[in-house]
């Protein structure tokens, strides 16, 4: 059985399109996917172009394999620019009303939140699925939020519709977003010589994971978080449109940097354990079944008030039905999407994301199964086209995480 | 011995009633790194179009197709620890299986190197 495997056909096609310089006719019978600013950019330094996300993108430049393996030992800078950037607020100094009506919609306890600092989320329906996993740092005149790409308009039109009138939702929809992730991003980032713009602001290179501050470079302002979805220490940075091209430049051309596609940087992040919306996460899952309940803040899970909380609070006390685990396969054949996991002959589970895990040598995968075959060292088997591959459940990441947290041991 | 090519992206060396099989340099590039690769078992027979291999790279796994009709001889067991060899010598050391073609195996559908480069130049 060979059913689902995409065909040779296919492949060379898009590949073909995608890799011819950019003209202005295809784009014309292609009026849905949209170019972004350093599209160029990346054509010039030899990258793959395809549609992600109704845009175009750099799956990858010299190959999927090298290019993760360099951001793992040196920096890889990955434009993700596709991403949607969102700012909520209040008129003045007093976002108490804006903490209020984001925390109505997100099980995280912004209360806490410091200015400056970052916390990982999740936007709920309802019934505690998931809407999508976002980033959000509080700045003083306001919340800075990054929601994924695929999903930005539903999330957009998700909050007009329930954050209060007096809330005022921006798209900075003229800013680009940059990661610089891998060991020597902060060598290469602080090379650049970024100021800071707010009062005590550091240098970047003394951020700690999850904090962020605003610089200037060139006239410049840059938005920049020490956080990322490799596993690495490493930067988010949002880039002003008029600025990304000459920033990404400068980047590039520090000798630790390469430019590296999404295809490498899903590779990193299914390494790192880190899922993917769309795929490890949908609104068919919740907090709870896709392993992510450190988002529900102690003082949320006692007091709920969230969308979906009622949901979520119950499947935490009742436990998860399904879970999403890591799977480790033995061989070199990856299990993807799809695929379904077995305990001997019953099914227990369906794969979410795998492939082969660069930096591991073997496939790697996530999937949702029962919660009575989740313990580490459980011995399950993946259905691949009819072959039943071996796997073990095994704790997550795959791939240790190198987060820089100041004043940990190293 | 005579070199065919498929709009499925595959190559066949004929000689005789026997021949040898693999994707071209062509689809190896556009697939990426080459990280596993599934082979069909000596004495299969096939007909010609039949999913008969499959590679796997980093982002997919994509079928490869039977060019023509005939019985499996051999599988390339190099590949088993080195499944790269598909993307440097997709066209050499890289091969996949080998067959022998069955009586009346139609070769008239394959294309020879000209019209395969002209092919892929439309693409």
């Amino acid at each position: 059985m060979t059913e689902g495997a995409p065909d040779l056909v296919r492949i060379c096609r898009e590949a073909r399109i995608v890799s011819e310089t950019h003209d202005e006719s295809a784009e014309d019978a292609l009026p849905a996917v949209l170019t972004l600013p350093l599209d160029a950019w990346h054509r010039e330094h030899g990258a793959r172009m395809v549609e992600f996300a109704g845009y175009m993108m750099p799956v990858q430049y010299e190959g999927i394999i090298a290019e993760h393996l360099w951001t793992r030992e040196n920096a890889g800078l990955f434009d993700v620019s596709h991403m949607g950037q969102l700012v909520v607020s209040v008129e003045g100094d007093d976002q108490s009303a804006v903490e209020a009506a984001l925390e109505a919609l997100l099980p995280a306890d912004l209360s806490i939140l410091k200015v400056g600092r970052i916390r990982y989320s999740l936007l709920l329906d309802e019934h505690g699925g998931i809407l999508d996993d976002l980033m959000v740092t509080r700045w003083k005149n306001g919340f800075f939020v990054v929601v994924n790409g695929a999903t930005k308009w539903d999330d957009i039109a998700h909050l007009r519709e329930n954050l209060p009138d007096d809330i005022t939702l921006t798209h900075r929809d003229e800013h680009g977003l940059l990661a610089l992730q891998g060991p020597k991003a902060a060598k290469a980032l602080s090379s650049l010589g970024l100021t800071p713009v707010l009062d005590g602001g550091e240098p970047v290179e003394e951020l700690s994971f999850m904090q962020a501050g605003i610089y200037s470079w060139n006239g410049i302002e840059l938005g920049v978080s020490r956080s990322g979805y490799s596993g690495e220490d490493g930067y988010e940075i949002s880039v002003p449109y008029e600025g990304i091209v000459d920033f990404a430049t400068a980047l590039a051309a520090h000798e630790d940097v390469k430019p590296i596609g999404l295809g490498a940087r899903d590779s990193l992040r299914l390494e790192a354990g880190l899922p993917l919306y769309g795929h490890d996460l949908s609104p068919e899952t919740d907090p709870v079944s896709a392993n992510l309940t450190f988002a529900l803040s102690k003082r949320r899970r006692e007091q709920g008030g969230f969308m979906g909380s009622d949901h979520v609070l119950q499947a935490l006390a009742d436990g998860p039905a399904t879970l999403r685990i890591g799977l480790k396969l033995d061989g070199r054949q990856a299990a993807r999407e799809g695929a379904e996991v077995y305990a001997g002959d019953v099914k227990v589970g369906t794969v979410c994301s795998g492939g082969f895990a660069p930096s591991l040598g073997h496939p790697i995968a996530m999937a949702y199964v029962d919660a009575a075959h989740t313990a580490d060292g459980t011995a399950l088997f993946i259905d691949v086209r009819g072959k039943k591959l071996p796997a073990t459940v095994v704790s997550m990441p795959f791939h240790p995480t190198r987060y820089y947290r100041k004043g940990a041991p190293k | 011995m005579t070199r065919y090519f498929t709009k499925e992206h595959e190559w066949i060396d004929v000689d005789g009633n026997d021949a040898t099989v693999g994707i071209t340099d062509f689809a190896q590039n556009s697939l990426g790194d080459i990280t596993f690769v599934e082979l069909p078992e000596s004495g299969r027979a096939v007909t010609a179009g039949e999913a008969v291999a499959v590679v796997e790279s980093v982002k997919a796994a994509s079928d490869v197709y039977a060019p023509v009709a005939g019985t499996i001889t051999e599988g390339n067991t190099a590949l088993d620890g080195e499944p790269e060899l598909v993307n440097t010598a997709a066209e050499t050391d890289g091969w996949l299986f080998k067959l022998t073609l069955a009586d009346g195996a139609d070769l008239s559908d394959l294309m020879d190197e000209a019209a395969y480069k002209a092919y892929i130049a439309e693409l």
